[in-house]
């Protein structure tokens, strides 16, 4: 049995490294595709000699088995290029915009984590009832709302009609309030969709109602019955959610002029900076790997029976 | 007394299949008036060159920012105009018309190509069928937006190539599902009939196998257009989809947002529209879901 999970868990790393490397191998190719890197380099007024002296430097003129080596070896050591804008390191210019995005992150995932599971057990435990209805239709609507339209509207209504919080910026936490919340919504939604489904199945199951017969009060069997049992798919997308805050904050950072990874991305793509953006892919994609590795960990030790599914 | 009250509430949250107390008529008039909604704005896109009030790059310079009629605005510009005078119900009207077209070609490329590729995999097995799924893990591992903006990155942009970005969204969900799906039909009776009669694969998968699997895939439809409508407004909407001198509802309200100070309704309405479509084409898929028989 111990084995077998040992099986389990080496078979889920292994998996998780194989499609690291795929993401890698991918961007390379892309990378390629783009066309000749000198030419970018150089510009269209370069001489043949130039050319031919500089891909000899740049180490283009090898086979390109040894040049996909070359880059995998430079992607661990995590030198990825100097940014053709910021003339720096592109690793050191994407790492100097993290914090601002984690901050609002955790403060997005906070709230969306509190008001998005709060409104799914609402939902699923008072599934007629007014409060239960607000709860799914708001998740619809908050689902299907596009977040720039959202960030509009309550830019709107909070900085230009009533003048009370800052249109963008990150000076003060008055400007985190607009751009957390937005970004909250999206992701409360979603939540909110996963909880009632996952509370509701486990309502509706055969040992809440053995529980019930049992004369437990309903307070516990929710807390001690239902929630655990609900507990994996809600963290599966929590989980999702955390991985892609990079690709998640870009409406938002962008709309709200925050200056963190998501609004440097959309400048980077638009100035056509490939370095950074290769960083900020390489950077999202490792994330949204190593989080879904997680994720798949954590719920197996949660809820062993995941085990047996697994194929 | 509050015991029964408390027994009374605690049973409520249990409910057998034949309860009637969740309503079965909302669904039905949610469902109708979604479907009003995208015939309305299908026909919108069909009709728009004959129905548009204006060209949407005609120019007035002496009617700039003017707002909706019911606004204090004038009767010839009905939703107002923007900062260059260009009618806003015009400009919502031609880019209502982009963005179906895109959505639609999105979701029909995406739908092809992952119903084609799962019904190789299902077919072939093996190491095709490895194949196929190890490019759905890692097309499901990495977010579709950074993809997406990693394309455009290097590949620049334009309309043919947009759509076809768009139409690499949500492939693998189509895939994963008609792979599922037809490894369950092709064991079927009637398939083995069709098998024993020397029928040819293409036609065993065109007659007996796709249409077993189409109510499933058109569900799958429905939910993929959602999300690419919503894909398309918010990369235009970023500057890097649908450019001008084009404009699709994202990157109306991209530009509307400039003038938020002073004219609203330049982002308002195209951002109300794309709003409504998610919404309805949401509960369409939503009641399609819960119509269909097991």
């Amino acid at each position: 049995m111990r084995r077998k999970a040992q099986k389990v868990v080496a078979s889920k790393i292994a998996r998780a490294f194989v499609t690291l490397v795929l993401m890698v191998t991918s961007v390379f190719i892309l990378m390629r595709c783009a066309g000749d890197p000198v030419a970018v380099l150089l510009g269209p007024d370069a001489t043949a000699d130039m050319r031919a002296a500089y891909s000899g430097e740049l180490g283009l003129d090898r086979p390109i088995l040894v040049q996909y080596l070359a880059y995998l070896h430079n992607v661990v050591r995590g030198s990825l290029g100097v940014s053709y804008v910021y003339r720096q390191d592109a690793l050191g210019v994407v790492l100097s915009h993290l914090p601002l995005t984690l901050m609002l992150t955790c403060s997005a995932l906070t709230l969306a984590a509190v008001t998005g599971i709060a409104g799914g057990i609402a939902a699923a435990v008072f599934p007629s009832s007014f409060i239960g209805r607000a709860c799914t239709i708001a998740s619809l609507v908050g689902l299907c709302v596009p977040s720039f339209f959202l960030a509009i509207v309550l830019m709107l209504v909070f900085s230009i009609q009533l003048n009370w919080l800052p249109t963008g910026g990150a000076e003060s936490w008055r400007s985190l309030a607009l751009p957390a919340v937005t970004m909250g919504a999206a992701s409360s939604a979603v939540l909110a969709r996963y909880t009632r489904v996952a509370v509701r199945e486990s309502l509706d199951s055969q040992y809440v109602l053995a529980a019930f017969v049992r004369g437990i009060p309903f307070s516990r069997i929710l807390i001690h019955h239902v929630l655990p049992n609900a507990a994996v798919p809600i963290l599966t997308i929590l989980g999702l959610l955390i991985g892609g805050a990079v690709t998640g904050s870009t409406v938002v950072e962008t709309v709200f002029s925050w200056p963190g990874i998501g609004n440097l991305f959309v400048t980077s793509v638009g100035s056509r900076d490939i370095p950074v953006v290769q960083a900020i892919v390489l950077l999202a994609g490792t994330a949204m790997i190593m989080t879904n590795l997680a994720v798949d960990l954590g719920s197996t030790w949660l809820d062993p029976r995941s085990n047996s599914s697994e194929t | 007394m509050s015991t029964i009250w408390a027994r009374d509430w605690t049973w409520s949250v249990f409910r057998s299949p034949k309860d009637g107390r969740i309503p079965r008529r909302l669904p039905k008039i949610g469902f109708y008036g979604a479907s009003i909604w995208i015939v309305g704005c299908l026909l919108i896109a069909a009709l728009a060159q004959v129905i548009s009030p204006y060209h949407p790059a005609q120019i007035s310079l002496d009617a700039r920012l003017s707002p909706p009629l019911l606004f204090g605005g004038a009767l010839e510009h009905l939703l107002g105009t923007d900062e260059l005078g260009r009618d806003v119900l015009a400009r919502l009207i031609y880019s209502i018309q982009i963005s179906m077209l895109v959505a639609a070609g999105g979701t029909f490329i995406s739908t092809l190509l992952g119903v084609s590729l799962g019904f190789l995999a299902a077919e072939l097995g093996g190491l095709v069928d490895d194949g196929v799924m190890a490019l759905v893990d890692m097309q499901a591992a990495v977010p579709f937006m950074i993809t997406a903006l990693l394309v455009i990155t290097i590949f620049g942009n334009s309309l043919a190539l947009f759509v076809c970005l768009v139409g690499l969204h949500g492939w693998e969900r189509h895939a994963r599902i008609a792979r599922g799906l037809a490894l369950t039909a092709r064991n079927r009776l009637h398939v083995t009939a069709a098998r024993t009669y020397n029928a040819s694969r293409v036609h065993i998968y065109a007659r007996h196998i796709l249409p077993a699997c189409a109510p499933t895939i058109v569900v799958g439809m429905t939910l993929g257009l959602t999300e690419t409508v919503l894909l398309e407004s918010t990369l235009s909407f970023l500057g890097l989809g649908i450019q001008p001198p084009m404009s699709s509802l994202g990157n109306m309200v991209g530009f509307g947002r400039d003038y938020l100070m002073t004219a609203w309704w330049i982002a308002l309405a195209p951002g109300l529209v794309i709003a409504a479509t998610a919404i309805a084409l949401m509960t369409i898929s939503e009641s399609l879901r819960q119509m269909r028989p097991r």
